[in-house]
């Protein structure tokens, strides 16, 4: 089950011709593709694109109705493979997933595709992790449209020229027998808006069809000679079919006059128009609707450029100020190539007046166009904007807010054991992974070395031939399936690894929002479930394996893991540490709970508290915990002067407080409350007894205390 | 020349995760697209939304004459904003830092409760950020600030805080769309509507009001109940200065409650040692009675044991967990008495002989390895808790008091002796105490950090033991988690 249900929105994906769509921006991708008629779709979740799978996966009774084969794939290399299937025929498909980094799980894949060519439209949505908020490397996918030599579309950030360019990507495609990829940048995704919808269109060849159906061309497999014949094919054959495909349906725009007294211009990404034009509009040199003072020349497809196209742009300026996100600067390396082809005297502004790394907000557009212009047309640039930041004195009192474990989750305890086992055994190395445990590596945890990517932890640690301390691995079960079975455990068996391998096995790939995997305990009608990590383990050669089944038992927790660093055996220990992911859980359970106290059942529900008169505001038990419901207060105490621990009532009870306070010998302040709605009779009667006795004794000692008072 | 758009509204919305900023966007759009208004909403979720704060930016606008669609930008633009909404204070004071909300523009409605973040909380004494240079930048840099305690307005109609959020926005008239509008938008969700209207009206109307910081406890002095109590009273108003008097009325009714009166009065002799020394405005008196009251209260197994099984403790329970009536709470308590902790409780003699670890020690050593869940809603822990609490007749006579004592006693020499030369060291000296709290490793360590910094600071020259380098070992301590 993911953490976001789409079930209600996929409705809006049956709109018929005509129809307004209004919606988000993943979704209107999943319309454009049922609009071209897509055959199978891929992909693997991740943000920005976790959500367009999830979209797939709750719109599986619609894709089954159109005959549109999908799967959740296993990882970005599988879902690249699933696109050999518009090698042969003429089947339409597209796969998704994050990027950069999915992108170079699956470049063997990629290389393939591209080198061998498609018959059917091959897309590959690619979610841009660039900028505010991304969780990765700061990398350009470009670079592999590049080498692989595979077109690369950056539409317009609005819902109709996004639609338009999945439509026209297809047919781009098949007209040059080249992968196309959309690139959708993280923005875009999330973005809300309308277009006009068109009929979803059955696919005229389906997988089935093909399957039933199969044909062999030896030319379409990279094996020599077929290999060297496919660059020459490449250079000769699909490479100018695109070009003449994008010039002649217009994919690139123009916007604003022809020539500008100042004989200047702008090139820009599609991706950054709309950024490009409020950075105008605020200059005063563009309308809010888009007209431009300034000739703008528009790239929808970012690869290949059309040198024709170039050179009628830039034949009347002297300089041109070029939109490009991101290093290296690929578009300008290639824009000066061409000019200096064409025998132009145009001047590429770019990196050199842009900031060479960053997101190009509308701000940081604006203040390199005032740059530009500052130099180009003096008559018409602005101003040097002043700044007036917010003075460091307040400023610094403004805390940054790192990402976390959310309330509840069962990753914490881990590391809570694995701190308490430091305090014993010193610092390790701790090779860590892709995934929500990642979060291990900032406050208040701050345990991890590295991590080297997605299902990697193991691999990461390798190198590590310890004669004392072993090295500590990590990895995630969504890591352990998506490829740290083999590159990770099994490599570590087969290596004579001495690490200790902890997998954290909490039912999801929740860090990218509760998709379901191999191992995950939940009956899901479409996939096969339910398939042990420890058995796999074993399966591959594993020796030492231990699987804990509540991670909230600090004790075992930490006693399973030093006996991992201490054990004469060796080879790989790993250990499987199981605890449902708490927000699943959670989304899971809350509604039956609430269903139960409606219909007066007896329901029982846990969370902890801090007695603040015995708290004395150490916050040590915080220091090995990190929750969220677990925060301070100003002292309750008139003459005690540090904050107080506190639970909110976010608590739900997974009683890890209590264990730490236990495991560490913290302080006395930790209580568990039970809270038990519609009680049993006996129970009633059972609380009343204790409860008057209880009442009647602490009346007498407040009498007592009383008296002999202040 | 281009026409500009002076109908285009920009809002920024900064949420933390789970806090509804989503829900709240797509109210806004859809009360804006009721009125005819294109509206854009954007965001960047991922792992920004696991407990960091994240920025959720609206833009309406609406279409031209020619019918042409408005260019819509995809994140707020320092300076270009005309709305921010911020569900907690530092993520108002993030706004205003990362320059969203401008004087003269913007209508900045933020919530004056505090989400700590890990590095405020994780703090050893207080990390806290200041509150109230936030909402003076808050009303600074916006046309309008309209501040209130949205976490009380959430808890008050059992709502959600976004519903709040979202009445401010339809009470600060910052939109020009009517209030029944906002509300169709809430019904039209069809999620939660009743209790999401009664969090509408509580934010519509607290718009209204002033700019309110989350109330906090005031600690007026005691006033003594008994003739005991106000003869210790009268005995510190005749010895002591007027300015200390309310710390120490807080020091003496701890201790007569901790002890007895007797305990009291050694507490006034100790201090008014202390008093000879200092000068107006006495700091030093008045810092002294707190931090001799708290160390004179140590906090032991009897301490505990008194304060768990109080009546008004199960109350305080009750309230902080949100008991309904007619549910039933049962409290259990972690406890990890140790064997150190029962030989200190225990009378000198017995209790050396457990700490010194003999044959007793050995015997009981198995009892004391594993924590406790100590039920104190059920009969048979309460009693044993009640019988330990009964201890405090003795605690004069157990192992830890005549520590304690000492201790106390070694601490004050050392205050009077730099009150008579440095009373400001002296001041910082007393603010050492702070180091000494907690229970076990924690208490261990703090009084390790005390001994250091004593026997470090004593060992320095005379003209070297001053505030200075007292206030800066006590920072380091804390800073070293």
């Amino acid at each position: 089950m993911a953490e976001r249900s789409f079930k209600h929105e996929v409705k809006k994906l049956t709109a018929g011709e005509g129809e307004t769509f209004t919606g988000e921006g993943i979704l209107a991708v999943t319309k454009a593709l049922l609009q071209s008629g897509v055959a199978y779709i891929g992909g693997y979740q991740g943000s920005p694109i976790s959500h367009l799978m999830d979209v797939f996966a709750d719109a599986n009774d619609l894709l089954e109705e159109l005959d549109v084969h999908f799967e959740a794939s296993a990882s970005e290399a599988t879902a690249a493979a699933m696109l050999a299937a518009s090698v042969n025929y003429p089947l339409r498909g597209a796969v998704a997933w994050k990027s950069v980094v999915g992108t170079n799980v699956a470049s063997d894949a990629l290389s393939n595709v591209a080198s061998g060519g498609v018959t059917g439209g091959a897309m590959i949505i690619v979610g841009e992790d660039y900028g505010e908020g991304s969780s990765i490397m700061q990398e350009r996918t470009h670079a592999f449209a590049m080498k692989s030599q595979m077109w690369l579309l950056d539409p317009r950030p609005n819902l109709t020229s996004i639609v338009n360019a999945v439509e026209q990507g297809f047919q781009l495609s098949e007209a040059s027998n080249t992968p196309v990829m959309l690139e959708m940048r993280v923005r875009s995704c999330h973005m809300t808006g309308s277009f006009i919808a068109k009929d979803n269109i059955r696919p005229a060849f389906t997988v089935s069809d093909a399957a039933e159906n199969p044909t062999r061309d030896l030319d379409r497999i990279v094996l020599p000679p077929a290999n060297f014949l496919h660059e020459v094919e490449k250079i000769e054959k699909r490479w100018p079919a695109g070009l003449a495909y994008v010039r002649d349906n217009k994919l690139n725009e123009w916007f604003g006059p022809d020539t500008h007294p100042s004989e200047i211009g702008i090139i820009v990404q599609g991706g950054l128009y709309n950024n490009c034009n409020r950075a105008m509009e605020l200059l005063g040199l563009a309308d809010a609707f888009g007209t431009s003072d300034i000739p703008l020349y528009c790239l929808n497809v970012t690869y290949p450029l059309i040198p024709e196209e170039v050179k009628e742009f830039c034949a009347d300026k002297k300089a041109v100020l070029v939109l490009e996100e991101g290093q290296p600067e690929f578009i300008e390396h290639e824009l000066n190539t061409l000019i200096r082809r064409a025998e132009l005297d145009c001047k590429i502004i770019g990196k050199d007046m842009m900031p060479r790394a960053g997101e190009y907000s509308a701000q940081v557009i604006r203040a390199g166009l005032g740059k530009f212009l500052r130099r180009f047309a003096p008559d018409i640039a602005p101003a040097q904007e002043s700044s007036d930041p917010l003075p460091a004195p307040v400023a610094q009192e403004i805390p940054q807010r790192p990402a976390g474990f959310c309330t509840g989750c069962p990753e914490r305890p881990i590391f809570t054991a694995m701190k308490l086992l430091e305090r014993e055994i010193g610092p390790t190395h701790i090779s860590a992974d892709i995934g929500c445990h990642l979060f291990s590596i900032l406050p208040p945890f701050n345990l991890g070395n590295t991590t080297m990517g997605y299902g990697l932890g193991s691999a990461g640690a390798s190198a590590f031939k310890p004669t004392g301390k072993r090295a500590i691995a990590i990895m995630g079960d969504g890591g352990f399936w998506h490829n740290g079975l083999t590159s990770g455990i099994s490599n570590a068996v087969f290596n004579k690894d001495d690490t200790v391998n902890l997998v954290i096995d909490n039912g999801y790939s929740a860090a990218t929002g509760g998709q379901d995997i191999p191992s995950s305990r939940a009956k899901n009608a479409n996939r096969v479930t339910n398939n042990p990590i420890e058995k796999a383990v074993r399966g591959v050669g594993g020796q030492w394996v231990r699987t804990l089944t509540r991670t909230y038992d600090i004790k075992a927790m930490r006693d399973t893991l030093r006996e991992a660093m201490l054990t004469k055996t060796k080879g790989p220990k790993v250990i499987v540490a199981q605890s449902e992911c708490m927000l699943n859980k959670q989304r899971r359970e809350k509604p039956l709970m609430r269903k139960a106290l409606k219909d007066g059942q007896r329901v029982e529900r846990e969370r902890f508290g801090v007695d603040s008169e015995t708290c004395t505001g150490d916050h040590s038990c915080i220091r090995l915990s990190g929750c969220p419901s677990l925060s301070i207060k100003p002292n309750p105490d008139p003459l005690r002067q540090h904050p107080v621990a506190h639970v909110d009532n976010s608590c739900v009870g997974c009683g890890l407080c209590g264990e730490v306070s236990h495991a560490a010998v913290l302080c006395p302040s930790f209580y568990k409350a039970k809270l038990v709605s519609n009680p049993g009779r006996w129970e009633k009667l059972r609380a009343r007894i204790s409860g008057a006795v209880i009442r009647f004794i602490q009346q007498r000692d407040d009498r007592k205390r009383l008296a002999r008072a202040f | 020349m281009p026409s500009s758009s002076t109908d285009r509204l920009s809002i920024a919305i900064l949420a933390l995760g789970g806090q509804g900023g989503g829900v709240l966007a797509d109210w806004i759009q859809n009360v804006a697209r009721g009125h005819g208004w294109v509206a854009q909403g954007t965001s960047v979720p991922g792992v920004a939304q696991r407990t960091g704060s994240t920025v959720y930016y609206v833009e309406l606008a609406r279409a031209d004459a020619a019918g042409r669609a408005p260019i819509m930008a995809q994140m707020p633009m320092p300076g270009d904003v005309d709305i921010v909404v911020a569900s907690e204070l530092m993520e108002t004071g993030r706004a205003v830092l990362r320059g969203f909300s401008s004087a003269g523009r913007t209508t900045l409605i933020g919530s004056t409760h505090r989400i700590y973040a890990i590095s405020e909380k994780s703090a050893m004494a207080d990390g806290r950020g200041n509150s109230e240079k936030i909402i003076a930048a808050a009303q600074e840099r916006s046309k309008r600030f309209i501040g209130f305690d949205m976490e009380a307005a959430t808890d008050r109609t059992s709502s959600v805080i976004s519903a709040i959020m979202f009445g401010a926005l339809a009470g600060s008239e910052a939109l020009p769309f009517p209030r029944e509008s906002f509300e169709q938008a809430i019904r039209d969700s069809g999620i939660a509507v009743q209790s999401n209207l009664t969090g509408f009206e509580e934010g519509f109307t607290r718009a209204q009001g002033i700019i309110a910081l989350p109330e906090e406890a005031e600690h007026p002095a005691p006033e003594p109940t008994t003739e005991i109590g106000r003869q210790l009273y009268s005995t510190a108003a005749a010895l002591l200065p007027q300015e200390a008097l309310h710390n120490v009325a807080h020091g003496l009714a701890r201790l007569v409650d901790y002890q007895d009166a007797n305990y009291a009065r050694l507490y006034l002799d100790r201090l008014r040692a202390i008093a000879e020394h200092d000068e107006p405005p006495y700091n030093l008196t008045s810092e002294a009675a707190r931090h001799l009251a708290l160390w004179m209260s140590y906090e032991d197994t009897i301490r505990v044991a008194d304060l768990k099984t109080r009546a008004s403790r199960m109350e305080r329970v009750r309230e902080e967990v949100k008991a309904q009536d007619g549910q039933l709470v049962s409290v259990t308590e972690f406890m990890h008495p140790r064997l150190q902790e029962l030989g200190e409780t225990l009378p000198a003699p017995i209790g050396r002989r457990l700490l010194s670890g003999g044959l007793l020690a050995r015997l009981m050593a198995p009892f004391f390895k594993q924590g406790r869940h100590v039920r104190t809603t059920g009969l048979r822990w309460f009693l044993v808790l009640r019988a330990t609490s009964a201890l405090r007749g003795l605690r004069r006579r157990s192992v830890r008091y005549v520590e304690e004592q000492e201790r106390i006693d070694a601490w004050l020499s050392v205050a009077a002796d730099l009150a008579s030369r440095d009373v400001e060291a002296a001041l910082e000296w007393i603010k050492l105490q702070q180091l000494i709290k907690g229970y076990g490793d924690t208490f261990e360590r703090g009084l390790r950090n005390y001994l250091a910094i004593r026997s470090e600071f004593l060992a320095l020259p005379e003209q070297d033991q001053t505030a200075a380098w007292l206030h800066q070992a006590r920072e380091q301590a804390f800073a070293q988690s």
